[in-house]
């Protein structure tokens, strides 16, 4: 039986699961949740995910939330097809895509969140985005990927020198934020440049940007929402 | 026989007794080499060497080096599997997986808020740091939300991730400690029936009760 992927394509955090299941090339279903519609707070999905988030994965009898959650089973369960995401066969190597992979969970996605969250959804709401908003946490951000310079210095990619599910975590929100303003505090980075450049141009991250259209195509939705 | 793991920071870190505490359960021997952050060590560059954001706890096993608390408990699960708690992090995929979700979760979702209550009502106070009413105010409610999704989950379950006590459970001692034994804001968890009983049942675990008390002598 096929997995079954609930959430929605331009959605960061599903768009990392559906990366991972492209990656490890296993068959799922996407089945949409209507985000504007608010869905996602309904009491059919609280029963999957009391947090009311995006994305579910359903396999079989095993119903899992959390992105990165679902990514480690994922890259797990599927370890002998695909890319190896994992490094499970040098535990050294494992241990250093984990820890690679709490960075991104705890340094990088707070500072990223927030400039996002200000681009993207506040001005759905008919608001400006708060610039001192994004400004305090682009100056977080700044720092983090300092760190991320000195390192991608001695390594090609964050684990060690080979693409891992810690890089694959970082995909979502970057690409929304190089669509904005905000994306120099990449470009002035040459080693988190040149690393951007080539995880994004995997044919995996390619086509799951393409799906990326938070702000696009559903501008014109959301505004007749409002009316 | 191989040498003691080593760990990296003070007692009183929230990050770093999650790390003790998971060593504790798993039965690993270790050394607690304390870091003194009022002078600066975690910013020296033998510290920035083994945790590059100068951040505690940081971590050694041999010649393997790591950081973020999280990662190293999970590290210690997979190397030291068959040793003390097994079911600590599952014992098969299906649990492990669930363990997973319930960690993220605390990551996510319980830390922010929780730990940003710890800095203001636990530790600024003691660093002479103004207290920020509005954070406060904020992070109680944000809190006070992802309690009512945990008084839900723990009526139909014992532990967070299932009957058993998990990785899951413990990542949430450290923060807990503090708010419930250090704050007068320990009733947003002993208010809530279902919490409270689990707040009581992990907080008493020997493995906790031994970093309390190394907290308390530290």
């Amino acid at each position: 039986m096929a997995l079954k992927l609930h959430g929605s394509a331009m959605s960061t955090s599903t768009s990392l699961v559906i990366i991972c299941l492209h990656e490890k090339e296993v068959d799922f279903e996407l089945v949409p949740v209507d985000l504007f519609a608010g869905e996602q707070k309904q009491p059919h999905f609280l029963a999957k995910n009391p947090f009311g988030q995006v994305p579910v994965l359903e396999d079989g009898d095993l119903t899992l939330f959390e992105s990165r959650a679902i990514s480690a089973y994922i890259a797990e369960k599927f370890k002998e097809t695909g890319y190896d995401l994992l490094r499970h066969q040098n535990l050294q190597e494992a241990a250093l895509v984990k820890v690679w992979m709490e960075v991104e969970s705890q340094q990088f996605h707070p500072a990223i969140a927030p400039i996002v969250y200000q681009f993207y959804v506040v001005p759905l709401k008919g608001v400006s985005p708060d610039q001192a908003i994004i400004d305090d946490n682009l100056e977080k951000l700044g720092k983090v990927l300092d760190i991320y310079e000195a390192r991608l210095s001695s390594t090609k990619y964050l684990a060690g020198d080979f693409y891992s599910l810690a890089d694959l975590h970082h995909l979502p929100y970057t690409c929304y934020l190089m669509k904005t303003t905000a994306a120099s505090v990449i470009n002035e980075r040459p080693h988190v440049k040149a690393w951007w450049e080539d995880i994004s141009c995997r044919p995996v991250s390619k086509k799951a940007a393409e799906g990326m259209t938070f702000g696009e195509k559903c501008t014109l939705k959301i505004k007749a929402l409002l009316l | 026989m191989a040498a003691p793991v080593k760990v990296y920071g003070p007692t009183l870190s929230t990050a770093v007794s999650r790390v003790l505490a998971c060593l504790i359960e798993k039965d690993v021997d270790f050394q607690l080499i304390p870091i003194n952050m009022s002078k600066g060590e975690h910013k020296k560059p033998d510290f920035i060497k083994m945790q590059p954001f100068g951040q505690v706890p940081a971590f050694q096993d041999e010649s393997i080096s790591l950081f973020e608390s999280r990662a190293i408990c999970r590290y210690i699960c997979d190397k030291y599997a068959d040793k003390g708690n097994k079911e600590l992090y599952g014992t098969n995929p299906l649990a492990k997986a669930s363990i997973d979700q319930w960690l993220e979760a605390e990551g996510q979702s319980f830390n922010p808020p929780s730990g940003a209550l710890v800095f203001q009502l636990a530790f600024a106070p003691r660093m002479k740091i103004p207290q920020d009413e509005g954070l406060i105010k904020q992070n109680q409610e944000k809190l006070g939300k992802v309690l009512d999704v945990y008084e839900r989950r723990l009526g139909e379950s014992r532990f967070l991730a299932g009957d058993e006590f998990s990785l899951a459970d413990l990542s949430h001692l450290p923060n807990t400690q503090y708010l419930v034994a250090g704050t007068d804001r320990g009733e947003l968890f002993t208010s809530r029936k279902n919490v409270g009983r689990w707040w009581s049942e992990i907080s008493s675990r020997e493995s906790w009760k031994k970093v309390v008390q190394m907290q308390k002598s530290g």
